[in-house]
């Protein structure tokens, strides 16, 4: 099995009943045990960048489309991956998703906080 | 001992017909496709030597198979001792153990394929899918593979080195597409082949029209995917095509390597054969459900090809078939295309209207053969000095110097030889 980060971009306006939607498909990728970790980010506009020494407001990347969260599965193989990105309903709502295979990662185990 | 010409025109065929079949088997032993590579290659070698000491093997492709096989298995083991940490080709099943000797019969035809299809992935740059088809399917070396696609060299090896690392980075499997993922992916396999045609069919730039090396390639790759899935009607499709059209080859430019038009092409050189069998398998494509691309593509090029001359082409039934083809694909092009039958059947002012539609679309505004038809149209028309503002607008658009010598003539035509336009008397 190898891990796959799916990127979710999106348009920076809010698609009615895309929550939703996204809340279906996870719970789908939970229940097939494909999901490894999953993170929906609060929208662009609360971003800050910085580059060298300069902090910015917004997002890295000046696009029409956004990153709206990141997702981490795991999938025997390119296709296989290719099948639950496809799945995404950003690849619907006028947005989509990039598939990059993880070359290494790890979650720390920490004590939980109040 | 055999005598080394024997031995090395075996050898020399073995790596024609056998390359991709033993490759493929090889790949699934390696696991790497450099690994796989490099073991084929060697295996060749190594049947030069082996061929001229103990003859020629009945099966050579077997032979090669079995020697290209041992070496990736020596390979791999010698790699386990200090495992290296690189992604594998991913494979549904393990790889056999023991490399056991091939009889004919293992060699199964499907390794070929699923090489085909791991090379058009479309997660790959189509570039990069023409490129892989033709160093790992066909056998052609990197070197003439750059040659070929009109690049340099290192720029090829560079490409080939980050396609192989996506592949086994991201895992795109060596292994048949799902039977829901097929259609499209068996189109991106087509696709492959037909652009290795069209590219030598009328080469992009350079002195000569065709290019017979990437012709004789892709008609070679389209009968070999015709025998691994044979009951596929857009493979039939696709080898008629490329038949039917490269039927005509011979007579496409003059003694001088002018370009000459369909109509002033002599019929009698014409391949019959190919057009014959090209014929067998359109009639076959055609049965069963609606034809797709390539089978109503075929069919209309063999109608052109059957016609006894130019002017008693079955015009009406091209129609028909364009109507069909714009049905299932869309494009353009095709849209184009059909506006040279209409001429013949409503005549060239309702052709030209077709043609203005088109330029609005906008979509075909730096394709030259959208200038060239209404240039034809308009000549045809009398209007020969609008004809004569779109050949020159053609001759902008293209790099092929054939055709560009066929277009800066035609122009030429236009404005000398006024009295051979149809319907005028000349200024």
């Amino acid at each position: 099995m190898a891990q796959y980060a799916i990127l979710i971009h999106t348009k920076a306006e809010v698609v009615p009943g895309a929550r939703e939607a996204h809340e279906r498909h996870f719970d789908d990728l939970v229940n097939s045990g494909a999901l490894v970790a999953a993170f929906a980010l609060q929208p662009a506009d609360t971003a800050t960048s910085i580059r060298g020494d300069v902090v910015t407001d917004g997002p890295f990347v000046d696009a029409k489309e956004v990153i709206a969260g990141v997702a981490i599965i795991e999938a025997p193989d390119l296709d296989a991956a290719l099948k639950i990105a496809r799945a995404n309903p950003a690849t619907q709502q006028g947005g989509g998703v990039e598939v990059r295979p993880v070359e290494g990662g790890f979650i720390p185990d920490r004590p939980a906080t109040a | 001992m055999t005598p080394p010409a024997d031995v090395e025109s075996a050898v020399a065929d073995a790596y024609r017909r056998g390359w991709a079949l033993v490759l493929a088997a090889t790949a699934g032993v390696a696991r790497d496709l450099d690994l796989a590579e490099e073991c084929v290659q060697e295996a060749y070698a190594a049947a030069l030597a082996s061929w001229a000491r103990d003859g020629i093997p009945d099966t050579p492709e077997a032979w090669l198979t079995t020697a290209a096989k041992r070496r990736a298995m020596d390979a791999v083991r010698r790699e386990q001792t200090f495992r290296s940490k690189l992604p594998l080709l991913v494979e549904p099943e393990e790889a056999e153990d023991e490399p056991a000797a091939v009889e004919p019969e293992n060699v199964v035809p499907d390794e070929r394929l699923r090489l085909i299809f791991m090379c058009c992935h479309p997660a790959l740059a189509q570039e990069a899918q023409l490129a892989l088809t033709l160093r790992l399917v066909c056998g052609v070396t990197t070197a003439d593979v750059a040659r070929t696609l009109l690049v340099s060299e290192p720029t090829m090896a560079a490409r080939m080195t980050r396609a192989k690392k996506k592949i086994s980075a991201a895992r795109i499997p060596f292994r048949l597409p799902e039977r829901a993922e097929l259609p499209d992916r068996l189109r991106a396999v087509l696709g492959v082949i037909h652009l290795l045609f069209t590219a030598g069919h009328t080469a992009p730039s350079g002195a000569s029209l065709v290019r017979t090396d990437l012709v004789d390639q892709s008609i070679r790759l389209a009968r070999t995917l015709r025998e691994l899935m044979p009951d596929e009607r857009e493979v039939r499709g696709l080898l008629a095509l490329l038949l039917v059209t490269d039927a005509r080859r011979a007579t496409r430019v003059d003694a001088e390597g002018r370009l000459l038009r369909l109509e002033d092409q002599d019929r009698s050189l014409w391949d019959r054969s190919a057009m014959s069998e090209a014929h067998g398998l359109i009639v076959d494509g055609l049965r069963g459900g609606r034809p797709g691309r390539y089978v109503l593509q075929a069919a209309i090029a063999s109608l052109y090809a059957e016609a006894p001359s130019y002017d008693q082409t079955d015009w009406p039934q091209i129609v028909t078939l364009y109507d069909e083809l714009l049905a299932v694909w869309p494009s353009p092009v095709v849209a184009l295309n059909r506006t040279v039958a209409v001429s013949m059947v409503s005549g060239p002012a309702r052709a030209l209207e077709e043609v203005a539609e088109l330029e609005k679309d906008g979509r075909l505004a730096r394709y030259p053969y959208l200038p060239a038809i209404r240039a034809d149209l308009l000549h045809r028309l009398g209007r020969r000095e609008e004809a004569s503002i779109a050949y020159r607008q053609t001759l902008e658009l293209t790099g092929n110097e054939a055709e560009r010598e066929f277009l800066a003539e035609r122009i030429g035509g236009c404005l000398i030889r006024p009295e051979e336009i149809p319907g005028t008397q000349g200024p």
